[in-house]
């Protein structure tokens, strides 16, 4: 199994709180909206990215689990 | 918008039985979009007797065999999305998108109006195959004259063989997102009438807890034709990957703008030179606000999905905007991502604040005030908003102007060393109808 994230646009606010949380995956846009590249999330920032989800004000950062391919 | 009687195609495909079996046949024939008429033309639908279980696949078979693709813009074929929602044993509603959402298409009020009957044919046939308990047919709020057409062709058919299937007709908001088939569903639903956020596509819509699926107006009656007169008919016009006839409205600098019937793979310049261009053409928008500019030293491209988009265009809904020499193209795409932004569903952050972001860059490049460093920035712009919707409508706008970008690098370039063309404020080949549409729809 992969971990992919995905930002839900219409719920997103742009709290910025994944990018905070998760520079490393997650750059903000000039708005501040954060952009994600779709590539799967290492082991090593599996946690942060489900702190991320956790914390997403908007729910709007999900953590989606895809079989692999 | 080009009107009803411009919009018919001139010179038929054919001469006979493939003149007869063109989507505008009927109306060339007898300028009349009655029933009585319609059936003097074609004769009745082959619609399934009741009980006749193996029906849906013989008829989704057929489809298979002409090779119909969608004709809304997503060139899908047509069969797979029979089968798809076929499969799935619920209750279904056939929904028909006759919104017209692209502005310079005008191919819905020309079936609706001149041959409603192929069109309801279509729907009844899909809606057959398909098990579906009711057709929804859908016309933008903003096109009354439609509307009034589909009103009285359904009243013709209600109680009669010719609807197996009830037909309701509905009017959602003329907005450009708003026949997105998600939103169409949404507001169908009661909702918003905005896109929603579809992570996995296969899912199929649903209306009350029923599989919608949505079916553009002239691909049903595409099939309403292969289902009378066969997969080889249809495939007589047109290229092997790309079969049958298609609808394109045709604009801008033209002498006679209106709805072409062509054959698959025709030239696009055979096509716009039966429109007449005003002047030199410079390049063609295809596919759309949404679409994609085509450069005129492309023009000998066949008009086919797999062709066009390897010079660059989309067939898409099939609109094709002709842009000659009197044009400034830059100030053209500045107007198109302009009424883009306006037209953004208001959800999503990338959209709502970066269609404009992207509009003002082309509104001061087109001025020739834009500045040093500023091409670097509307390009990271388009990038930061490609992709970043739920909905496919900023995709769609990165597409439009970094093709506009590409085919005129040169103007581009001018533009942002200071230095616009002449041609700026001369009237746009977009008319002036098309900007207002949103604002008389509400």
């Amino acid at each position: 199994m992969r971990s992919l994230i995905r930002v839900n646009p219409i719920a997103c606010e742009a709290y910025g709180y994944c990018a905070e949380l998760l520079p490393e995956l997650v750059t903000l846009d000039e708005w501040g909206y954060p952009v994600v590249d779709g590539s799967p999330v290492p082991p090593r920032l599996l946690e942060l990215a489900r702190r991320a989800a956790k914390e997403c004000p908007r729910r709007a950062f999900v953590l989606e689990r895809a079989a692999d391919r | 918008m080009p009107t009803t009687t411009a919009t018919t195609a001139t010179d038929a495909p054919g001469s006979g039985a493939a003149e007869r079996a063109t989507l505008l046949g009927a109306w060339r024939a007898r300028r009349n979009p009655d029933l009585p008429s319609h059936l003097a033309h074609h004769g009745a639908p082959p619609l399934p007797r009741p009980g006749d279980t193996s029906w849906p696949e013989r008829f989704a078979a057929t489809i298979e065999a002409s090779g119909l693709t969608g004709r809304g813009g997503a060139s899908f074929p047509s069969s797979v999305k029979l089968r798809l929602v076929g499969s799935a044993r619920r209750n279904r509603t056939l929904v028909v998108n006759a919104m017209e959402s692209e502005p310079a298409s005008a191919k819905d009020k020309v079936l609706l109006s001149c041959v409603p009957h192929l069109v309801l044919d279509g729907a009844e046939l899909a809606a057959c195959a398909l098990g579906a308990a009711r057709i929804v047919v859908c016309v933008a709020d903003d096109q009354s004259e439609t509307f009034d057409r589909v009103v009285r062709a359904v009243a013709e058919r209600s109680g009669t063989a010719l609807a197996p299937v009830p037909i309701e007709v509905q009017r959602p908001p003329g907005r450009y997102v708003a026949g997105e088939e998600s939103a169409l569903v949404s507001w169908l639903n009661g909702g918003p009438g905005a896109p929603g956020w579809r992570p996995d596509k296969s899912q199929p819509l649903t209306i009350a807890r029923s599989a919608a699926l949505v079916h553009n107006a002239e691909t049903l009656a595409h099939m309403a034709l292969v289902a009378r007169y066969g997969p080889t008919s249809f495939r007589e016009a047109g290229a092997v990957d790309a079969p049958g006839t298609a609808l394109v409205t045709v604009s801008g600098g033209v002498e006679h703008p209106g709805v072409y019937e062509v054959a698959m793979g025709t030239a696009l310049g055979a096509i716009i030179e039966r429109t007449r261009p005003n002047d030199e053409v410079v390049a063609v928008l295809t596919g759309g606000f949404g679409g994609s500019w085509v450069s005129g030293a492309a023009l000998d491209t066949p008009y086919a999905p797999r062709p066009l988009a390897a010079a660059g265009g989309v067939v898409g809904p099939g609109v094709l905007v002709v842009l000659t020499r009197r044009s400034c193209a830059v100030a053209e795409t500045a107007r198109l991502a302009r009424y883009m932004a306006g037209e953004s569903a208001g959800q999503c952050g990338p959209c709502v604040f970066g269609l404009p972001a992207v509009a003002d860059d082309l509104e001061r490049l087109a001025l020739g005030s834009a500045g040093p460093g500023a091409l670097e920035r509307l390009e990271t712009r388009v990038a930061a908003v490609d992709g970043r919707g739920a909905c496919r409508h900023p995709d769609g706008v990165a597409r439009m102007v970094r093709s506009a970008l590409s085919v005129f690098s040169v103007d581009v370039a001018a533009h942002a060393a200071g230095r616009p063309c002449a041609f700026g404020d001369e009237p746009s080949v977009f008319p002036p109808t098309m900007w207002a549409r949103r604002a008389g729809s509400s």
